[in-house]
């Protein structure tokens, strides 16, 4: 009991601080600069690795095994883990934290794209051939837009994981947002410090989820009209 | 020199494993806080993911849970949580892994009552079971692949997730990772990619032994259809 008076009667240490905000507000803009820069980065080269994959264990169906137990189990290996193997070939930098954020999300986003491209309706695809598609257009102009909804599923999960993600980098100081929590938690417990960090985590995920969310309404307007 | 062949050398030190604060003790916390955390998970998530799937209402409370937990950084609640009643030191590191042992449970003990058959269920009501009764000699064990598949998913994660603990002090084997690191890496780099290995070779191992686990836990005639509850329980915890 005596802590938790204790604790009350602590008027140095408050959950948040708009004065703490002001007065660092070029670090706290500086590391949300860097977090949005590098999950950007990440999430679009993911990306453009993924949905090549996801395509070629679509049309090679002996390959969509290996290639998502390949991607699974560079998921089960712990974020701290993958940087220790990378560091110390590629050094204490950007490159480090984006190969490993990379990484992670390429499991979300391949095991989403071969589900999207898995539900384009057999008849849809039959009826692509008989129009006289090759294998190229019918991917481009017929598989790939109907998967939309699979994909953008995929890059959602990976945008907000790798946001997460991207804290870890503290192990070699490159953490953005994670920078700032742990510094706060090295000085002294400095709670404001701590939670304008984490919410501006948070923040950072919900923004960049729901610009996803309008883009994939702008990308599938057939969809638009039905529930959900 | 270059890290893998530090690395072993490293790895070949008996010292490194049995001094104080070495491999072994480090291995020890490791384990003690995952498997404190992962129960604590179960104690909460079990429970109310039987309950929710039971009555069936809640799904939309479960995506959330484990949407929100996506979004909150490891880091963040880890060094939050000592900041509350909790303090400073082991029980704070054992609720923020807790917490994010909680949405794989939550899941797919939701599924896996909700996968049971209508017929089954309104069956058991129709040989007088009580819906507790029905509960627990029906739909609890059909749902045993689902929760074997909830606690592998969660166990790996948390002992993943537990080697971020030391930026907290909180011990287990990611201290050895932080250290090289703090040795830099021209001089740490073989502690760094062995503590990496030691990291990953327990969460590889984790994972192996609790598939072997939810094989022998999964009645013999609900086997075939493991494979399709497993790939059915992943999409529950990422939300597709």
């Amino acid at each position: 009991m005596s802590f938790r008076l204790s604790y009350r009667a602590d008027p140095g240490n408050p959950w948040f601080s708009w004065q703490y905000v002001r007065d660092n507000s070029e670090t706290v803009l500086n590391a949300l600069r860097e977090h949005t820069t590098l999950t950007l980065r990440a999430v679009l080269i993911a990306a453009l690795i993924a949905i090549p994959l996801a395509v070629v264990a679509y049309w090679f169906r002996p390959l969509t095994g290996p290639i998502l137990a390949l991607t699974g189990v560079l998921y089960t290996v712990p974020s701290l883990a993958l940087f220790a193997f990378i560091a110390p070939y590629l050094g204490i930098g950007v490159a480090t934290v984006l190969s490993v954020v990379v990484l992670y999300a390429l499991l979300v986003i391949v095991r989403n794209t071969v589900a999207g491209l898995n539900q384009v309706p057999a008849e849809v695809r039959e009826a692509a051939e008989g129009m006289g598609y090759g294998r190229w257009g019918r991917l481009l102009r017929i598989e790939l837009p109907l998967a939309v909804p699979g994909i953008l599923t995929g890059l959602r999960l990976a945008t907000v994981s790798t946001v997460a993600l991207v804290t870890v980098g503290v192990v070699i100081g490159r953490g953005g947002l994670g920078q700032i929590i742990f510094a706060g938690f090295q000085n002294n417990l400095y709670k404001a410090q701590i939670m304008t960090g984490t919410l501006l985590c948070v923040l950072l995920a919900l923004v960049l989820d729901l610009l996803l969310i309008g883009a994939g309404r702008l990308l599938t307007p057939w969809l638009r009209g039905r529930a959900g | 020199m270059n890290p893998v062949s530090q690395a072993v050398v490293w790895l070949n030190d008996p010292l490194n494993w049995t001094n104080p604060g070495g491999i072994l003790d480090r291995l020890g916390e490791h384990v003690s806080i995952s498997a404190t955390a992962v129960l604590l998970g179960c104690l909460v998530a079990w429970p109310l993911g039987l309950w929710l799937g039971h009555t069936g209402r809640g799904g939309g409370l479960v995506v959330l849970v484990s949407n929100l937990t996506l979004a909150v950084p490891t880091l963040a609640l880890l060094t939050i949580l000592p900041l509350t009643f909790l303090g400073f030191g082991r029980p704070a590191v054992v609720v923020a892994l807790a917490v994010f042992a909680v949405p794989p449970l939550l899941a797919n003990a939701y599924t896996g009552v909700r996968q049971v058959d209508a017929q089954t269920r309104e069956a058991a009501r129709g040989m007088g079971m009580t819906g507790a009764q029905v509960l627990r000699r029906v739909e609890l064990p059909l749902a045993v692949p689902y929760l074997a598949a909830g606690f592998r998913t969660a166990a790996v994660q948390v002992v993943a997730t537990a080697a971020l603990a030391t930026f907290v002090n909180g011990g287990g084997l990611g201290e050895i990772i932080r250290f090289g690191f703090g040795l830099s890496i021209a001089v740490g780099g073989g502690q760094i990619l062995a503590g990496g290995l030691l990291v990953a070779g327990l969460a590889v191992s984790v994972e192996l032994i609790f598939a072997l686990v939810e094989r022998l836990v999964t009645p013999r005639p609900l086997r075939r259809a493991r494979h399709r509850a497993g790939r059915r329980a992943a999409d529950a915890v990422t939300g597709s």
